[in-house]
């Protein structure tokens, strides 16, 4: 037996497992339980894309690709990043990777020393910060609770330091569903650039946006790509989730870098997973639009429910995801949660395992069918009516 | 009134008030809508749509599609014919198509010798009809939008991030 007391890896102890697993084991074997606590579209890859793939797949396209990537891919990517003003090359600015997930550890492990900062707005998802612990940065978790989740310019300021490297959010967020008002966000720019600090934009809800919204990047302001890494991907907007393929937009220098570790750690995305992302871009966007406007709906009717069972809950611009205050029941997020799948049959993520601020939320998904997601609120708002009225 | 007419067209059960909430309009608002789309004969009834794999009155149907090639009226064209074909209950469909047949009728019987009496005692005689061919449907995959063959499940696990 190895009784080595040093045989793992440190670093490892001091990053936690991801809190959504324990809810998702709270699950197994329960058929009757209806989760609101998945991450993804609730539709199957549109055909056109999946037929791609298959195409490929017959012609027996199926050896590594460039680390750079298929040059029709990130062509596309280029394409199509001109929607939302952003101009980066083809050739040397877009790097796909396995998923945005594999891009953001490139990122992280290029940019981080030992000791730097780096300022994650939370809640946020579960990874910014085990992925930076492995860096050895120190993460510096703001917390929006107090300005409805969406990150302040000044409020980042004042927790800027010399060791500050780099800042993190993702609008529209995941799991608020909120996004950062232009006005802010160009604020948000300005500190960035008088502070010289990289910005981790995660975009990879920008095409679920709700109310004729529209999704600005940071790195659309004057001077801000030089400062800007733009992480995006296929698996929400285009229900691609299983192909893992997303990308990094950034600048060349740093991509090199990325590209290098990309190199060592997964070679590339899967070529028919490229070539069928390519194929997303050039021909799925009306069944990208019947998404969101069927996520929208499903918004809608969820936030109407929350009000209805006098949960306060903003409603969220993206996403879709719903962050609910529970704080009424006086019960804690884990409490609740807990409770809510063990007598009502209702799996929730509780808002604690976003980060900080999350403890009083809940975060509620409503990529869920309609009538599942009427039942799901029928027994949330039992349960919450049953604590009100304690 | 688009949407809720699509809402609709996917789920004719949704009630007012759920219907209301997602499209962010008072009930009242949605019952005037929808009572316009049924006055303006935009909607014309709502049904329930059978799996004909699944029910065993429809197993037992044949379906059968006759292409029919008419000789067009004076002043009527292809019309005069259609309205009398339609009218037939047998009649599931009818269209009127470019190419190299006029009319695509789709015909629902008890048996094949019940498709067949109909095309050649009924169809065929009609004034006007210069040739029948009849083809009949062998199995329904999809029809109007609905997969018939698949059933469709939530495969994603329970929670995620």
């Amino acid at each position: 037996m190895n009784d080595r007391k040093d045989k793992f890896c440190s670093r490892m102890e001091q990053i936690p497992p991801s809190g959504i697993r324990k809810f998702f084991e709270l699950c197994i074997g329960h058929d009757d339980i209806i989760s609101l606590g998945v991450g993804e579209p609730d539709f199957p890859t549109p055909w056109v894309i999946r037929e791609e793939a298959f195409y490929h797949l017959e012609k027996g396209h199926t050896s590594y690709t460039s680390n750079w990537g298929l040059i029709e891919l990130r062509e596309e990517i280029s394409k199509y990043l001109k929607k939302y003003n952003l101009h980066y090359d083809a050739q040397t600015e877009i790097l796909p990777t396995v998923g945005a997930s594999e891009g953001l550890d490139l990122v992280l492990r290029s940019i981080l020393n030992p000791g730097d900062e780096i300022i994650v707005c939370e809640p946020c998802y579960v990874s910014y910060q085990p992925l930076s612990v492995l860096c050895e940065a120190n993460v510096i978790h703001l917390d929006t609770s107090k300005t409805n989740f969406v990150p302040t310019a000044e409020s980042i300021e004042s927790v800027i330091t010399p060791k500050t490297k780099a800042i993190m959010f993702c609008s529209p967020s995941n799991p608020t569903g909120r996004m950062i008002p232009y006005e802010e966000l160009k604020k948000i720019a300005d500190v960035i650039k008088k502070h010289k600090i990289w910005c981790l934009s995660d975009e990879i809800y920008c095409e679920l946006v709700y109310d004729n919204q529209k999704h600005i990047s940071i790195a659309e302001f004057d001077g801000m790509k030089d400062y800007t890494i733009i992480f995006n991907g296929f698996s929400k907007s285009f229900a691609m989730t299983g192909w893992r393929i997303g990308y990094i937009a950034a600048p060349h220098d740093l991509l090199v870098l990325c590209c290098k570790l990309h190199a060592y750690n997964s070679i590339c995305p899967p070529i028919f997973s490229q070539y069928a992302a390519a194929e997303g871009l050039r021909s799925a966007w009306s069944e990208v639009e019947k998404m969101r406007i069927s996520y929208q709906q499903r918004r809608n009717l969820m936030h109407s429910a929350f009000i209805e069972m006098g949960l306060p809950c903003v409603e969220p611009e993206g996403a879709f995801y719903m962050f609910p205050d529970i704080r009424p029941t006086g019960m804690t997020s884990e409490e609740f949660a807990t409770e809510l799948i063990q007598k009502h049959n209702v799996a929730v993520v509780p808002g604690t395992c976003f980060g900080s601020g999350g403890e009083g939320f809940i975060r509620c998904c409503y990529a869920t069918d309609v009538n599942k997601i009427k039942i799901a609120m029928a027994r949330i708002g039992e349960m919450v009516k049953e604590k009100l009225n304690k | 009134m688009e949407e809720i007419l699509d809402l609709l067209k996917q789920n004719a059960r949704l009630s007012i008030e759920d219907i209301a909430a997602m499209t962010k309009k008072t009930p009242d608002e949605v019952s005037a809508i929808i009572k316009k789309l049924e006055d303006d004969g935009v909607i014309l009834k709502y049904v329930a749509i059978v799996n004909p794999e699944k029910d065993k009155v429809a197993q037992e149907k044949v379906l059968a599609e006759i292409q029919i090639q008419v000789q067009p009226q004076r002043e009527h064209g292809f019309d005069a014919i259609a309205d009398r074909i339609y009218r037939f209950p047998q009649v599931k469909s009818l269209y009127l198509m470019s190419g190299g047949y006029d009319l695509k009728v789709l015909i629902e019987g008890d048996n094949l010798k019940d498709v067949a009496l109909f095309v050649s005692e009924k169809l065929s005689t009609l004034e006007g009809v210069r040739s029948t061919k009849t083809n009949f449907v062998l199995k329904t995959y999809k029809e109007n939008d609905i997969v018939y063959v698949e059933n469709e499940r939530d495969r994603r696990e329970g929670v995620q991030a």
